[in-house]
């Protein structure tokens, strides 16, 4: 039909120049311009002047109106001819044809601004685009090169990590270089200690054999005479009996040692099962039996089950005192449940207790606030009260102490003081008194005993120098007899008395023999005082004395 | 606390009777034996020879004194004065002597441990042990005197006799699994048997009196091992020290290790108690100086007293790395001792040396650590009660007990260096001793 040109939207313009370049375009081929779909803007006053005065002039009216009806037709409007004669236009239909065209035009335009406004919209919101991937563009060209660096240092701490776990392998291997070497040098040097050790004893051997072999009499044991066993027995021989004997008693040691040890296991192991055992009563009261839930009483109900039967079981146990596996088994396997029973319980427990101290806080605190003061107030009444009494006690005191202000009343006071020491001095006179009488009592019986041993002493030594005397005589009368005569003995010389006196003076009264048994004794207290006395009574005047005496005896018996 | 005058002493040679009536001590050839309470010379006796060891028999009727230069060991009696008895090993040399534990019978050592001779009191009889092991502990009898176990050494592997006290029959003989064993210690029930190895292996081995092997313990190789054990007095722990600063103890039941004592240098743990040893300064009036100054004042003057502080935790303690290069380096736990009722024990860490430690073996955890000035030289329990005696080389002897800590100063003139002290049997008194002196030290009853 028609070519289709490329026209560009023409700007609105008052501009001939364009209309003319569109008239142009549209003289060249009127019969293409049925075909074409146009968008014409809305021409201005004067170009539809010279529009119109391009379109139709004098010449061309017919044709110019025929060829308006034909476009209108073919764009369904009716015909403006009146007939279809033609020639006579119909003037309602040319006039409705034109307000159609003006609506259709309106409605052109109205719809070229709608598109012109998408459009602009479509522009605006492509630069917006085009703006956000610029920015993208960046962002993503700022990435890539984070990510480059990021790449890098991980390649760089990578390659750290290989280098340390290269270290880390090398140290190791040192490590295990090294142990190798100890272990090789300390197999080397075992082996060489032992050579040497072989020397060692060898030279020990040689040396022990011409130690035997010299058969040195020095190794010896003096001794001044053998002791006696330490458990008194005598020595036995070895035999094989004693080493039966030696092996039996030393597993009867072993065997003590680890009965006694068996005991104590079993001890404690009792005392543990008791402890287990009240645990789990303990455990058993503590939790509430009517909290639990039918699921858990099916699951308790095995357990209750269990416990009687451990219960049982263990009471039994505890007679047989058996401990077998399962049953031990058992025990610790109910304490554990019964533990986790109580442990679940005690967390309920104590969420319900949060649950209840953060609602019930505020009265708590109204309540104790209220018995907290009322508490004060009596400690308050209390404190005067106290207060008032310290008060009135101070008051009697100084009443009392400043009372016996007169003279006499202290005066009386002090005497009963000074009556009572004086009481007490009196008595303690007393008692020093009577003490001082016993002890000078005693004082002169003593020196009235010492007065009498002296006396006595000097009769005794009178009687020994009379006997001694006696005795001499005897003794140069009587040489052949005196063997055994040993002077300063008494009790030789008394019993030699006794025979020669039982010899030769039979008839002699007998309060002089009896005297001779006697003074033994006195001679010996008398050689004890001689020895024993610093002041020692001088031997010879009594002794001689004392033979006058004696021979004055004898004089009187032989007369 | 009373304190004796200073007695002459040589070669720490101070020991009390097991009856604890009598206290011998060695003047260098006399042996002089003393009464334990009134300290008044009971017996002299002269020996041919400066003595170097001396034992009282097990029923303080007899003392052993040996010569080991000139290999002879004399045997006096305490009944009989005039009764003497000279053991001599001649050509063959003495390095050891010790008593049975019948009291009547002597075992030596010889020279080059080539063999133990026994020699009897009662008999005409000697026995002879052969290979003997040379090595620091080689000879243990049960607490009741009824076995005696010997380390031998032959082909260069280690073995244990168990010998039959009453009439030295040999009862078992197994080997061991040690490189080169050194040292053997029996349970205080007699009925088991620790074995460990040299420093170089960390090894300890557990015997039952029959001769099986119970248990093997090796904490860790390579680094030096065992350094001391000590077993409790029920026998139900045995405390192992090592050269790594560290105790572990073993029970009796499973034999394997229940806890770990470390020995840091900075403690921290707040529950424990610091005693740390603080001189405080004499303050003498001027007007009681007088010239010359008498001897009293003079020896008050330059003594100084001091007392315990309690330290604030965290404290740190004064640690000394011994050098690398030497052999037998001061280093990890030298000594161990459990108290006599079982609830503490007591440890000292070389590298540490002025700090004694004592655990509480009841809860297993360090109870008491006492900080002293010098270096501690030696503790000892007190056999009776949980009292631990303590001497540092200085003239003050330290008590610790549960209710607390006391520095005495011995106040005696002169130089008197304590080094070693030795409990009383009673645990009434000890006997302190120095290199030259020894003197007796009487506490009552209601102190500490």
């Amino acid at each position: 039909m028609g070519d289709w040109k490329a026209i560009t939207v023409p700007v609105l313009s008052s501009d001939s120049k364009n209309i003319f370049q569109y008239t142009s375009a549209k003289k060249v081929s009127p019969s293409s311009m049925n075909s074409q779909v146009l968008r014409l803007p809305l021409p201005s006053s004067k170009s539809t002047h010279g529009f119109f005065s391009a379109f139709c002039t004098e010449e061309n009216i017919e044709q110019s109106v025929s060829y308006l009806d034909r476009e209108l037709t073919t764009l369904g409007f009716p015909s403006i001819y009146a007939e279809s004669k033609g020639k006579e236009l119909n003037l309602i239909s040319i006039i409705n044809c034109m307000n159609e065209l003006l609506v259709l035009q309106h409605k052109n335009l109205r719809a070229q601004e709608e598109v012109e406004i998408q459009h602009l919209k479509l522009g605006s919101d492509m630069e917006h685009l085009q703006n956000c991937y610029a920015k993208l563009k960046e962002q993503l060209e700022l990435s890539k090169r984070e990510i480059v660096g990021l790449q890098e240092r991980d390649r760089q701490l990578q390659s750290k990590n290989r280098n340390l776990h290269q270290l880390l392998k090398n140290e190791k291997d040192e490590v295990q270089k090294l142990q190798n070497i100890i272990s090789s040098r300390a197999t080397q040097y075992n082996h060489d200690m032992k050579r040497k050790e072989r020397e060692y004893n060898k030279l020990k051997e040689r040396l022990h054999q011409l130690v035997m072999n010299k058969k040195d009499k020095k190794i010896a044991m003096e001794v001044l005479n053998y002791v006696g066993r330490a458990d008194g027995k005598r020595g036995a021989w070895r035999t094989d009996k004693t080493e039966a004997r030696n092996e039996e008693e030393m597993y009867k040691v072993l065997l003590s040692d680890y009965e006694q040890r068996q005991k104590q296991l079993l001890v404690e192991n009792a005392e543990l099962k008791k402890v287990l055992q009240q645990m789990k009563k303990e455990i058993i009261s503590l939790l509430p039996p009517q909290k639990q839930k039918p699921k858990e009483r099916s699951e308790d109900g095995p357990v209750l089950s269990d416990l009687e039967e451990d219960i049982g079981e263990l009471n039994k146990e505890n007679m047989w005192e058996l401990s077998c596996e399962t049953v031990r088994e058992q025990l610790t396997n109910s304490i554990r449940k019964q533990w986790r029973m109580l442990k679940n319980h005690v967390e309920k427990l104590d969420n319900q207790v949060s649950r209840v101290r953060s609602g019930a806080l505020n009265e708590k605190d109204v309540i104790s606030r209220e018995d907290h003061e009322l508490e004060t107030e009596k400690l308050e009444l209390e404190i005067q009260q106290c207060k008032e009494m310290i008060r009135t006690q101070q008051q009697l005191l100084q009443q009392q102490l400043m009372s016996p202000c007169d003279d006499d009343t202290t005066l009386i006071l002090q005497d009963c003081y000074l009556l009572e020491e004086r009481e007490r001095l009196q008595e303690e006179w007393r008692l020093f008194r009577e003490q001082k009488k016993n002890f000078e009592k005693e004082r002169r019986s003593f020196t009235e005993a010492a007065i009498r041993l002296g006396l006595e002493r000097k009769a005794f030594e009178e009687d020994r120098g009379t006997w001694l005397k006696q005795q001499f005589l005897s003794m140069s009368t009587d040489c052949k007899h005196s063997e055994n005569v040993t002077a300063p003995s008494a009790f030789l010389g008394s019993s030699d008395q006794d025979n020669r006196l039982a010899i030769s003076t039979s008839q002699r009264k007998p309060h002089c023999v009896l005297s001779v048994p006697v003074s033994p004794e006195p001679c010996q207290m008398s050689q004890y005082i001689t020895h024993n006395s610093s002041s020692a009574a001088s031997k010879t005047p009594a002794g001689d004395s004392k033979p006058n005496q004696w021979v004055e005896r004898d004089k009187e018996e032989t007369e | 606390m009373d304190f004796s005058e200073l007695f002459k002493l040589s070669g720490l040679l101070g020991r009390f009777s097991p009856d604890g009536k009598c206290l011998a001590s060695c003047v260098q050839f006399r042996l002089v034996v003393r009464d334990a309470s009134t300290l008044q010379v009971l017996q002299l006796y002269t020996c041919l020879d400066q003595i170097q060891y001396i034992e009282w028999s097990s029923d303080s009727l007899f003392i052993l004194c040996a010569m080991y230069k000139r290999g002879i060991v004399q045997v006096w009696s305490l009944e009989q004065p005039d009764w003497h008895c000279k053991i001599d090993e001649g050509s063959v040399g003495l390095v050891a002597s010790c008593w049975s534990p019948d009291g009547r019978h002597i075992l030596n050592t010889t020279e080059f441990h080539l063999r133990i001779t026994v020699w009897s009191l009662c008999t005409k009889s000697v026995s002879y042990i052969k290979y003997p092991k040379a090595c620091q502990q080689g000879i243990a009898f049960t607490k009741d005197g009824r076995y005696m176990a010997v380390a031998e050494r032959r082909d260069c592997k280690d073995f244990i006799s168990i010998f039959v006290c009453s009439d030295w029959q040999l009862l078992r003989h197994f080997d061991t699994e040690t490189q080169d064993l050194f040292g053997i210690e029996w349970a205080p029930n007699g009925c088991v048997l620790a074995v460990w190895d040299t420093c170089l292996e960390y090894k300890i081995l557990l015997y039952s009196l029959d001769g099986r092997l119970l248990s093997t313990y090796q904490a860790y190789e390579w680094s030096l091992g065992v350094k001391s054990i000590a077993w409790s007095p029920s026998s139900q722990f045995l405390a192992i020290g090592s050269y790594d600063e560290k105790v572990r103890i073993l029970n009796h039941v499973t034999w394997k290790k229940i806890t770990e004592f470390e020995h840091p240098a900075t403690i921290a743990n707040t529950k424990t108690i610091v005693y740390k040893e603080v001189e405080k300064s004499l303050s003498v009036e001027t007007e009681r100086l007088s010239f010359p100054p008498t001897r009293a004042l003079a020896s008050s003057l330059f003594s100084t007293q001091s007392k315990y502080d309690v330290s604030q935790v965290p404290v740190s303690l004064q640690y000394i790395k011994p050098v690398a290069d030497r052999a037998n380096p001061k280093m990890g736990i030298g000594m161990l001792a459990f108290s006599p009722d079982n609830c503490f024990l007591a440890t000292k860490n070389d590298n540490i040396p002025n700090a004694v430690w004592i655990w509480d073996i009841q809860k297993l955890k360090l109870f008491v650590v006492l900080e002293q000035l010098c270096a501690v030289q030696s503790f000892q329990w007190d056999p009776r009660q949980p009292r631990l005696a303590v001497c540092t080389g200085n003239s003050k002897v330290y008590l610790w007990s549960p209710a607390g800590c006391v520095a005495v100063q011995v106040p005696l003139e002169g130089d008197f260096q304590i080094v070693s002290l030795s409990w009383h049997a009673s645990g009434d008194s000890m006997a302190l001793l120095s290199k030259d002196n020894f003197c007796m030290c009487y506490l009552e009853r209601e102190e500490v």
